[in-house]
């Protein structure tokens, strides 16, 4: 079996991840992320004009007259829809979004309110309260099951190459800018299961490997269980990257966001349980004594 | 792990078959009494509206704390106790009692059958907690005190919203309890929920009192505005009669003066009081007032004794029909504020639904395709255990009436890219396997015991992320969630069970061929 050389690589990726890494907790620090309405509270209205001649900007402009604060305008799919979102939420009036409609047909003629989102404050908080609970929880979870399974090393490797993942995918959502919304939460959390799931099939392997051959470096042993289960790997990423690629393509405006940080999380997470979780078994000096002396306990 | 007994074979066919019925009703209109069930559509995919209220409590805890006090008052008069100078200061009873009775209020108060500080008996909490200073006791609601008031007003709360939801007229409508102080309604299939919204955003109290012209009367008076803000007018405190007395409201026409107005009934109390005041008050003007806001006044002619009359106050159709709705389900105990609203237009929950369905159709076609062309014969039987898979995804989800969501869809289509991945698995196993053992059996049966606790790792890592999205998500979050988790069991169904028994037959047909796989 010829035997790609994936340890060749193993310092030089390890550098780059963790610029990647860096550069996007900096990212995340200094440039923050684009919260929705989901966690940042306020008002999305996604609109369907009936004229070709409405642009962004005549849009904004019968927004900005109606003091609603900061006022955001966005093409969403086609050339008739917009999303709009704004700073304020009146959920004590219940004529506020009828009051804007009326506003709207009288500067740029009929519209349609395809959706519309009113978060208040308190409810927002609490969502991005939760939200952080969860990919907290699961986080945990997962360290949890893998420390149930496998040796500490292994939990090590494997919450390494979670973190990467997780931290390079919110770090690409700030640098553009993109919407973090509940559905990208629910992204994350599929990402962390998958990247967890892929670096599992590798570290079984290895595993297995190990109590097979004595005479190996773990150096070499896990370059020989990355090529053994490679096949699966790529087999196994290009089928869940093109039932991805669909939702992105055909799923509609809405999953758009949803099905980029998964497309996203499914690459890194490949990428991650080969070049971040094996280099940490061959850094803490995993060999055969480690899983044999952890059966005899 | 290649031999299938006849009844094993039977019993998957039949689950499979029969779950796959379960997924097939839902697209055709077959009239049969066996199955009815269906998958609920969220409301992302049918349109409807998404409305989460919060109560505003404040009003019912001073309300609760001054009808404590006169409760209070009278209790300690009959045991010969001084207490005086009682006040409200936040949301807190305060008052003085002489200091050589001080040990005895106490023991009242601390008392575990106490009929003044009550609940100590079942919830090993009194009503309320409470502060000596000198002479100064101050109480405040327990925490189960508090609970208890707010799960009792939610309970009333939940009962109006019901009966104006329902008044309304929508088509199932969905209304929940949520923590001790919020209510969700689910409105499927409205596209406008503005008339809904502004009904539940009226407490709706209405009561009848006196105008007046001087500020000094018995009960003390108040300065109201009048609904369309035209004017103010002073108004006798004393309330003459409530909404509470009202047993039916109705829009008609006024034949004299052909105006909209809304004529109501009252019940015997009501009527008596209402006769009694209308005698007394001839020639006054009475003010009907809704929420604080005087809707008209009109000058008593003469004694009203039916127990009916009418309120007028220049309304449109509607919007008699509405106030007619409002006095007719009652008021709230209090305000109820929107604080998450999301409404989807029917037009694009079916975009949703056309979208989703049609990537849906793409990326299992790229996924078959791209099986097939890896593992030819194989792969062909891992399609098959893949379609099997989502008629047994979608019959489980229809079986169980779970709901449907957009990023339920996009589950069921990852389910679709991530369910191949055990039987590649187990193929990949097998291929390592053939390369020692010359027998085709043995090396099948090998793969399929060697990749077993792998493929059980990376699917429950999986499903350990869809169990948190589930109890942690809300809507359609929680929708993809359970696709997601679903999917996975199903997908370990049909790989054990529905792959592995073609892989069986297949494999024993052809135990002597060179290159299987």
């Amino acid at each position: 079996m010829n035997l790609i050389s994936f340890n060749k690589f193993y310092k030089k990726l390890n550098i780059i991840s963790l610029i990647l890494i860096i550069v996007s907790l900096l990212l995340l620090l200094f440039k923050g992320l684009n919260y929705g309405v989901d966690f940042k509270g306020g008002t999305l209205i996604e609109i369907r004009t009936n004229k070709d001649t409405n642009n962004i900007s005549i849009i904004r402009d019968s927004f900005n007259q109606m003091n609603l604060g900061d006022v955001s305008v966005k093409k969403f799919g086609n050339e008739t829809d917009f999303i709009v979102k704004f700073e304020k939420q009146n959920s004590n009036d219940p004529k506020f979004i009828k009051n804007i409609q009326s506003n709207l047909s009288e500067s740029i003629g009929n519209v349609e309110f395809r959706r519309v989102e009113n978060v208040g404050p308190k409810v927002s908080s609490e969502l991005l309260r939760s939200g952080i609970i969860a990919i907290g929880l699961s986080l945990a979870a997962m360290l949890l099951y893998i420390w149930i399974r496998f040796e500490w090393q292994f939990s090590l490797g494997a919450i390494f190459a979670l973190f990467h993942d997780v931290i390079i995918t919110l770090g690409i959502f700030s640098l553009f800018s993109l919407e973090i919304n509940l559905s990208i939460v629910a992204a994350v959390l599929t990402i962390v299961g998958y990247s967890m799931n892929d670096t599992v099939v590798i570290f079984d392997r290895v595993r297995e490997n190990l109590k097979k051959y004595a005479d190996i470096k773990i150096f070499d042993l896990t370059n020989l269980s990355i090529n053994e289960t490679l096949s699966r790997t790529i087999i196994t990423s290009v089928t869940t990257l093109l039932a991805l690629i669909s939702i992105y393509l055909f799923g509609g405006e809405i999953l758009k966001g949803f099905s980029l940080a998964m497309i996203l999380g499914v690459v890194f997470g490949t990428y991650s349980s080969i070049y971040i979780a094996n280099p940490i078994l061959v850094f803490l000096k995993v060999s055969q004594k480690t899983i044999i002396k952890e059966e005899k306990d | 792990m290649l031999y299938f007994s006849k009844l094993r074979i039977i019993l998957v066919l039949l689950f499979t078959i029969i779950i796959s019925y379960f997924a097939i009703s839902n697209f055709t209109k077959l009239d049969d009494n066996l199955f009815s069930k269906n998958i609920n559509l969220g409301l992302d995919l049918q349109g409807g509206s998404y409305l989460l209220l919060e109560i505003d409590n404040r009003p019912v805890i001073t309300q609760k704390l001054q009808s404590k006090i006169i409760e209070f008052k009278k209790y300690f008069k009959n045991k010969d106790i001084v207490v005086r100078n009682f006040s409200i200061d936040n949301n807190a009873i305060i008052f003085e009692s002489k200091t050589d009775q001080i040990e005895k209020i106490q023991k009242i108060l601390d008392d575990d059958n106490s009929e003044i500080n009550p609940y100590f008996q079942q919830y090993k909490s009194h009503q309320f907690e409470f502060l000596i200073d000198n002479n100064i006791f101050k109480l405040s609601f327990s925490r189960y005190g508090l609970v208890l008031l707010k799960n009792s007003s939610l309970d009333q709360a939940i009962e109006i919203v019901r009966r104006r939801v329902d008044e309304v007229g929508t088509n199932e409508p969905n209304i929940l309890k949520r923590g001790n102080d919020r209510i969700l309604v689910e409105l499927p299939g409205l596209d406008d929920p503005n008339r809904i919204k502004s009904l539940l955003g009226k407490t709706a109290n209405l009561t009848f009192q006196f105008i007046t012209q001087s500020s000094d009367q018995s009960f003390g008076t108040e300065k109201l505005q009048f609904d369309d803000g035209s004017e103010e007018a002073i108004v006798n405190k004393r309330i003459v009669l409530s909404g509470d007395n009202l047993v039916d409201a109705k829009p008609t026409m006024d034949s004299q003066t052909n105006e909209t107005v809304v004529s109501f009934t009252l019940d015997r109390v009501g009527a008596k009081k209402f006769g009694k005041a209308t005698s007394s008050g001839v020639g006054k003007r009475l003010a009907i007032i809704l929420d604080g806001k005087i809707i008209s006044a009109p000058s008593v002619r003469e004694p009203i004794i039916g127990g009916s009359g009418q309120i007028s106050g220049n309304f449109t159709f509607q919007s008699a029909t509405d106030l007619a709705l409002l006095l007719r389900s009652g008021a709230l105990p209090a305000p109820l504020n929107i604080i998450e609203e999301r409404t989807v237009g029917p037009d694009l929950g079916q975009d949703s639904i056309d979208a989703g369905i049609l990537s849906l159709i793409i990326g299992s076609f790229l996924v078959l395709i791209f099986m097939f062309y890896k593992y030819k014969i194989f792969g062909l039987i891992a399609n098959i255990t893949l379609i099997a898979n989502l008629f047994l995804l979608i019959g489980i989800l229809t079986l169980f009436e779970a709901t449907l969501t957009l990023p339920g869809i996009a589950g069921i289509i990852l389910t679709v890219g991530m369910a191949v991945d055990a039987n590649v698995l187990i193929f990949e196993r097998i291929k390592e396997e053939i390369k020692n053992e010359k027998n085709l059996i043995i090396a099948f049966d090998s793969g399929y015991i060697k990749s077993r606790t792998t493929i059980l790792d990376a699917n429950i890592t999986t499903l350990i992320a869809a169990f948190i999205l589930f109890f942690m998500g809300s809507g359609p979050v929680k929708g993809f969630s359970i696709t997601l988790g679903v999917g996975i069991l199903t997908t370990l169904f049909s790989v054990y069970f529905i792959a592995r028994l073609f892989t069986a037959y297949y494999v024993i047909k052809n135990k002597d061929k060179e290159k299987i796989i």
